[in-house]
């Protein structure tokens, strides 16, 4: 695209792209540090988790200082107004992984006397699944690709199935040793984290797709669960 | 029957040959950054009977941009006209209060009107080139001042004031060409060269972008942004999403008077009076 002939006004938008950026790499980095803490029960990375969520709060805040300045100061329209309202959802989804990612650092501690390794192991996948999709929408956002974004929104369907698979283990597992509930049912909370997540990134998928083509995915996103199943 | 540009070449030959004093004293020394340059206290204007301005306060900083908006007929323009004293043109004309340039009096005796209006440089909504080549256009004022030491300078003169108004690589090979061969952008943008050339330290604007489409608007706007850098700008424009584009402080009148002032992302976002709101969002009466 061609430079604003009013400089500022690209600089604006830029500077909010760069807020963003560094929003989605934080949450990006705190998601994986979270599943890594809970697969290894390393408290230290969790620690380090929960510290960091306040920067993707305050990253938050000033990119809606700057949104609001934008659409004040200059008007923007068509693609730059798509591009600043995106921007708005964006960071508001971010900061509700970051938020996420914290609460399942915070459950470290409390699924520590889990011994069942698949049900570990279980999460570590799903978790490892929900990295890989919001990489591939915070990337799909900085190039601008819709096809890279709609990818990660059809493939949220397999999120979902992983969530049905886990519950059903943790459940079963819950069922043979009742003295294992209390962690157990943290254990489902990190899982259905990791799912809002995975939904998360879809509302991403759609606004990049929003911010590109002016259009709006359909609202029937393919989705798996007990709710929709008959 | 003369043109408007014959008009105004011919209002200049009045003026007398220039005195050696400055103008206003403080020019010697720049106010810094974030100073008042221009400082009005209690500002009245009166056309004979009819009061048109009513102690109007406002302090505009130096090396920023002021809009003043508001509704047609509200003082604005006449309160810009008060700061080069351009209102002295108007018979009856009447102004009391005090306006101060770098804290000295712009109204005091010993202030030379003309000089001040090459301090205080001014764009018309009309852009108006006097019927002369390109280069002639910008050297005159160099001229009339005695600005410049010989041709040499002159032409470094003409040269810089075109580049920094953002025009030299289009006129650099037809300086010669008559100034209102160009195109209405390009005939601002000549106006604001020439203004400039003259060093001037406050330039006035009043709705220099109206007569404009709306790519040769976003190339004067671009412009602003630039020479705020050095200059103190003040401009008129009917447009609040211009004011809100392209200044710092924003200063909303209405019916000769000022209601309200403020940094222009707080006037635009939250605006302390309900009719600053009113008016900016379209809700007037």
């Amino acid at each position: 695209m061609t430079e604003h002939t009013v400089r500022s006004f690209s600089q604006d938008l830029e500077e909010l792209q760069g807020d963003l950026a560094r929003m989605g790499g934080l949450a990006e980095d705190m998601l994986s540090d979270a599943i890594q803490a809970i697969a290894t029960r390393d408290l230290v990375l969790a620690e380090t988790v929960v510290a960091r969520d306040p920067q993707v709060d305050a990253l938050q805040v000033e990119a809606e200082k700057k949104i609001l300045r934008l659409l004040a100061l200059r008007q923007p329209l068509a693609r730059d107004l798509r591009q600043t309202i995106s921007a708005l959802k964006i960071a508001a989804e971010l900061e509700r992984i970051g938020d996420l990612a914290k609460s399942i650092a915070k459950r470290v501690k409390l699924v520590d006397s889990i011994e069942a390794p698949s049900a570990l192991k279980g999460v570590a996948r799903m978790g490892k699944l929900v990295t890989a999709q919001l990489k591939r929408v915070l990337d799909a956002y900085s190039a601008l690709e819709t096809d890279a974004a709609n990818r990660v929104w059809s493939r949220d369907e397999e999120v979902d199935e992983h969530y049905q698979t886990l519950f059903r283990e943790v459940v079963t597992y819950m069922i043979e040793d009742p003295r294992t509930i209390s962690a157990c049912a943290h254990l489902l909370f990190v899982a259905k984290n990791l799912e809002r997540i995975g939904d998360h990134c879809t509302n991403i998928a759609e606004e990049v797709h929003f911010l590109v083509t002016g259009e709006q995915l359909p609202t029937d996103r393919p989705k798996v669960d007990a709710l929709n199943s008959q | 029957m003369l043109s408007q540009a014959e008009k105004a070449m011919s209002r200049m030959e009045t003026i007398t040959p220039p005195r050696p004093q400055v103008a206003v004293s403080a020019s010697a020394t720049r106010a810094a950054s974030g100073q008042v340059k221009v400082h009005a206290k209690d500002v009245s204007v009166y056309y004979g009977d009819k009061q048109a301005l009513f102690d109007v306060s406002l302090d505009m900083p130096e090396k920023s941009v002021t809009a003043l908006i508001g509704p047609s007929g509200c003082g604005k323009s006449t309160f810009l006209r008060s700061i080069n004293r351009m209102n002295d043109t108007i018979p009856g004309c009447r102004v009391t209060g005090r306006i101060a340039i770098d804290g000295d009096d712009i109204n005091d005796r010993s202030v030379d009107a003309t000089l001040l209006r090459a301090q205080v440089g001014m764009v018309f909504q009309k852009p108006n080139p006097f019927p002369k080549s390109i280069y002639d256009n910008v050297a005159y004022g160099v001229r009339l001042h005695g600005l410049a030491s010989g041709k040499k300078e002159l032409d470094q003169i003409v040269e810089s004031s075109l580049h920094k108004a953002g025009l030299w690589d289009e006129v650099k090979d037809r300086l010669a060409a008559p100034g209102m061969s160009l195109s209405g952008g390009q005939q601002q943008r000549l106006v604001i060269a020439r203004a400039i050339a003259v060093s001037p330290e406050i330039i006035l604007m009043d709705e220099p972008c109206s007569a404009l489409d709306p790519i040769a608007t976003a190339k004067i706007e671009e412009l602003i942004d630039e020479l705020k850098a050095n200059y103190c700008i003040i401009i008129v424009t009917h447009s609040m999403a211009q004011a809100a584009r392209v200044s710092q402080q924003t200063a909303f009148f209405h019916m000769g008077k000022l209601v309200e002032a403020g940094a222009t992302e707080q006037i635009f976002t939250n605006p302390r009076d309900t009719r600053t709101q009113d008016y900016i969002t379209g809700r007037f009466g």
